[in-house]
């Protein structure tokens, strides 16, 4: 695996920490977070794992790892945790800053976001079924959960209507701006 | 007063639809006004929070300032739990930081205060008055039923946000549910997470997650699961004869709204709550148990 700097990944450390409100000699790992989180057994890296790369600098790691995309933010961890560490809000900064050079070890996910966002960039509103037909397209699922569709055509749960915010110019505006904001983190 | 500012989510007309039609069947039934936000948008859900910070602060905002300049004085009822997190961490981060909702009003070009209080309909059904207008209406009793009370995460969690006392058995939802006479049982995975849309994107993953809450539910001798979220229903619903036939297990665990079993004892037909609806079959299990009581008319 290419590495980076090390220099630049203790930094990095640093910046997710900071940006989270996280000071990361409160975790003394004692692993309440990676007992209680769902996702863990899925995970490349243990939560309690994740916080301790950040104490050592290794910023690097954790941006590169499957963990930070598999967590699910149910914030069981930080809820449990003896001492407040806010665990998601560091994974979220470790995404942001994963993002940032266009790494996502876990692209379904990756495209999940995406997809979603951008259809509520031009509709104002989540479209499901657009949602799930350009994830399934783009990420090579084409026919993933296809068998429950006749089911809910049948019951008019979903249907080929868009519903769209009427205001849809302003909510684009805003995420634009938001984006911008968001680059400058 | 009844009267609330009220945000439904996107999710409410598609895979929430049957949330949605027994909320307003309740809501007719015991004078509960809500007041739909004028053109509200998308929370932003799980995927505005994972792309960046001021995305997910943006969406929910614009739908808190509409309500204000619309709907001024009214808190508001959110019931999708992921709805209900993101209006609340906005009205948190906005509260607590003159600098953040600074920021806020300059991306949404509106000005928020956030002085509403963001409530979940199980807020707003355990109020004093919510509850005796739910006791008044729920004549027909389902007696002998056995629920397990499923909140998922994000009507309980981060405590920091919510500020509920028990985040790992909450008692909300028992207290509302047992109105309709069901019995609620004692079980574990009350708080566990569904996987969320990780059921869509990562589900070899997220499968587990979904097995684990049936079969902790059936050891504690549960009949049926009570949601209050549409994407913890559908999660559970649809999942469950896949996981039967993948996983060989076998499940027969009907999964209901909390709402359409009110409804059903405040009177309601099975179509008026969607029974029909539902993937895993959720019809017989409700008619049994009215008949057994004998509160079917």
């Amino acid at each position: 695996m290419a590495q980076l700097q090390f220099d630049n990944s203790a930094v990095l450390a640093e910046k997710i920490a900071a940006d989270a409100g996280v000071t990361l000699s409160d975790c003394y790992q004692c692993g309440k977070c990676s007992a209680g989180c769902p996702m863990s057994a899925s995970m490349d890296i243990q939560p309690r794992q994740a916080v301790r790369l950040l104490q050592l600098g290794m910023a690097d790691e954790l941006i590169r790892s499957r963990m930070i995309w598999l967590c699910a933010s149910c914030h069981m961890c930080v809820d449990r945790c003896p001492n407040d560490v806010d665990l998601p809000a560091l994974i979220e900064n470790a995404r942001y800053q994963a993002q940032r050079i266009k790494l996502c070890a876990v692209p379904e996910v990756g495209k999940f976001n995406d997809i979603f966002m951008e259809n509520v960039k031009n509709f104002g509103k989540s479209q499901e079924v657009i949602l799930e037909g350009a994830y399934n397209l783009l990420s090579g699922n084409l026919l993933q959960d296809m068998g429950s569709v006749p089911h809910m055509l049948r019951h008019g749960i979903i249907g080929p209507e868009i519903r769209a915010v009427r205001e849809r110019e302003h909510v684009r505006r805003m995420l634009t701006e938001a984006e911008r904001e968001d680059e400058g983190c | 007063m009844l009267r609330y500012a009220y945000y439904p989510g996107c999710s409410m007309d598609t895979t929430g639809v049957t949330y949605r039609i027994s909320i307003e069947y309740l809501a007719k039934k015991i004078g509960l006004e809500l007041m739909e936000i004028p053109d509200w948008n998308c929370c932003g859900a799980s995927s505005a929070h994972a792309k960046g910070k001021w995305q997910a602060l943006a969406l929910p905002a614009r739908n808190l300032a509409i309500a204000e300049k619309r709907l001024p004085g009214l808190d508001i009822c959110v019931p999708c739990a992921a709805c209900y997190a993101r209006l609340l961490a906005a009205t948190v981060a906005i509260r607590e930081s003159a600098e953040t909702r600074s920021r806020i009003e300059e991306i949404t070009g509106v000005t928020v205060k956030a002085n509403a209080n963001i409530l979940t309909l199980m807020d707003v059904l355990g109020t004093e008055e919510g509850m005796a207008a739910c006791a008044a209406a729920a004549t027909r009793k389902l007696t002998g039923l056995k629920v397990a009370c499923y909140y998922g995460c994000l009507t309980s969690r981060p405590q920091a946000i919510t500020g509920i006392e028990n985040i790992e058995s909450p008692e909300l939802m028992e207290k509302i549910v047992s109105l309709s006479g069901v019995e609620c049982v004692d079980w574990d995975f009350k708080t566990e997470c569904c996987g969320g849309s990780h059921q869509v994107d990562a589900p070899t993953a997220a499968r587990p997650l979904v097995e684990r809450i049936f079969r902790n539910a059936k050891s504690n001798g549960a009949q049926a699961i009570v949601t209050a979220c549409p994407m913890c229903h559908l999660n559970l619903d649809m999942r469950e004869e896949e996981i039967n036939r993948k996983m060989g297990t076998a499940y027969d665990i009907p999964v209901y709204q909390f709402t359409q079993l009110l409804a059903v004892a405040m009177g309601a037909s099975a179509k008026e709550v969607g029974l029909q609806k539902h993937f895993y079959p959720a019809f017989k299990r409700l008619d049994r148990t009215l008949r057994k009581a004998g509160t079917l008319q």
